[in-house]
C-alpha cells in the first residue's frame, strides 16, 4: 500500500482508492442542502465562515478560488459527485462560495451560441 | 480557467457527451479535444433489479458506481464546453439523470469490428430526443467500410451525420465536434 505524501487530508491509496469511507466526509448525510448539478458553477467569495473548517470543506473550498465546476472539483476531490456536492453546499450556506445551476436551455439551441463554439473549435485546428 | 465576465459573473457550461462502447475511444477522443487532462467523476446509483425471480415478491436493489471521464475547451468568457464520456461498460450509466439531462448534444463512437455495441446509445439518444452523430472510430487494424454501408448497418436515420474519424488525433476529433455544431444548426426543430 502507497499512501501519496501530498495527501494527506485526502488519504488515497493507488490501489485501494480513497481511504475513507466518502459518506464519512459528509457526516452520512446522502443529500445537499441546495440544489447543484454537475454543471453548477462555483467561486469562492473570499468570505471565511466563521469557526474551524474540517478538512474536506478546506480543500473544496480552497479549489473554488476561481470559477470552477461542481463536476471539476469532485473529480479533484476524488470524491463522489454527490458527496462533493454536500461539502459545497455547506460552504455555500455559510457564504464562503457563491453558485450558479445550469441553464441549458438558454444556450443549447441558440444559433449564435452554435456558431461561436464552432468558430472556437476551428481556432484549435 | 473560464474568465468571469458572464452577466453575473459566471459564464455558461454546455455540455455534450461522448458515448459509444467499452474501449471504443470515448476517453481517448475526450483526451484529444481537451484543454485538461481527463478528469473523472463518479455516482453511486441505486437501481431496482431487473432479475427474474418474481417468486419472492421482494424487489432486489442493487447499488452500482457509474463514472465519466470528462474535458473542458473554454470558447469564450460567457461559454464553456465540458464533454462527458459516458461508462460504455456500465448497462446503468444512462439512469443517471443528471449526465444526459440538459446535453445540448452527443457523438456516439462507433468501432466497425463491434458496430453493435453502439445501439444502446443511438437507441437512448434517439428514444431522448438528444441530437447526436455517429463518428467511426478508425482503428488500424480495422477494415475501412463506406460511410454509406455502416449507416445501413446502423439503420440510421437519414438526418443524422455520420463522418469517420481516429479519437487519437486533436484535428480529427475536433473536427467531429464542429460536424456536431453543424448539425445542431441545421435542425433547429424544438426538442
Amino acid at each position: 500500500m502507497r499512501i501519496s505524501e501530498t495527501d494527506d487530508d485526502n488519504w488515497f491509496d493507488d490501489a485501494a482508492g480513497r481511504l475513507i469511507r466518502p459518506y464519512t466526509v459528509s457526516n452520512g448525510r446522502t443529500e445537499p442542502s441546495i440544489r447543484m448539478e454537475l454543471l453548477s458553477m462555483v467561486i469562492a467569495t473570499g468570505r471565511r465562515p466563521h469557526g474551524h473548517l474540517g478538512p474536506d470543506h478546506s480543500q473544496a473550498l480552497d479549489l473554488c478560488s476561481g470559477v470552477t465546476t461542481v463536476a471539476e472539483i469532485a473529480a479533484r476531490l476524488r470524491l463522489p459527485a454527490v458527496v462533493a456536492k454536500i461539502l459545497l453546499s455547506d460552504l455555500a450556506g455559510w457564504g464562503a462560495v457563491d453558485t450558479r445551476a445550469p441553464d441549458p436551455m438558454a444556450d443549447n439551441s441558440n444559433p449564435a451560441v452554435l456558431e461561436t463554439i464552432i468558430y472556437a473549435l476551428k481556432q484549435r485546428l | 480557467m473560464p474568465s468571469n465576465n458572464g452577466s453575473d459573473g459566471f459564464p455558461s457550461a454546455l455540455k455534450l457527451l461522448i458515448a459509444g462502447g467499452f474501449g471504443v475511444g470515448k476517453t481517448t477522443f475526450v483526451g484529444s479535444v481537451s484543454e485538461i487532462e481527463p478528469l473523472r467523476t463518479e455516482e453511486l446509483l441505486t437501481t431496482a433489479s431487473v432479475g427474474t425471480d418474481r417468486l419472492t415478491g421482494v424487489e432486489q436493489k442493487s447499488t452500482t458506481t457509474v463514472a465519466m471521464d470528462f474535458g473542458r475547451i473554454t470558447i469564450s468568457r460567457d461559454h464553456v464546453l465540458y464533454l462527458f464520456g459516458t461508462p460504455g461498460q456500465e448497462r446503468f450509466w444512462f439512469m443517471w439523470d443528471e449526465l444526459s439531462g440538459g446535453a445540448m448534444g452527443a457523438v456516439v463512437l462507433a468501432d466497425t469490428r463491434r458496430l453493435a455495441d453502439c445501439f444502446p446509445a443511438v437507441d437512448f439518444f434517439e428514444s431522448r430526443g438528444i441530437r447526436f452523430l455517429v463518428a467511426v472510430n478508425e482503428f488500424d487494424s480495422g477494415i475501412r467500410y463506406e460511410l454509406d454501408d455502416l449507416r445501413s448497418a446502423l439503420d440510421l436515420k437519414p438526418d443524422i451525420p455520420i463522418v469517420h474519424c481516429d479519437a487519437r488525433d486533436q484535428r480529427s476529433a475536433t473536427g467531429v465536434l464542429i460536424s456536431l455544431m453543424h448539425h445542431l444548426l441545421a435542425s433547429q426543430a424544438p426538442r
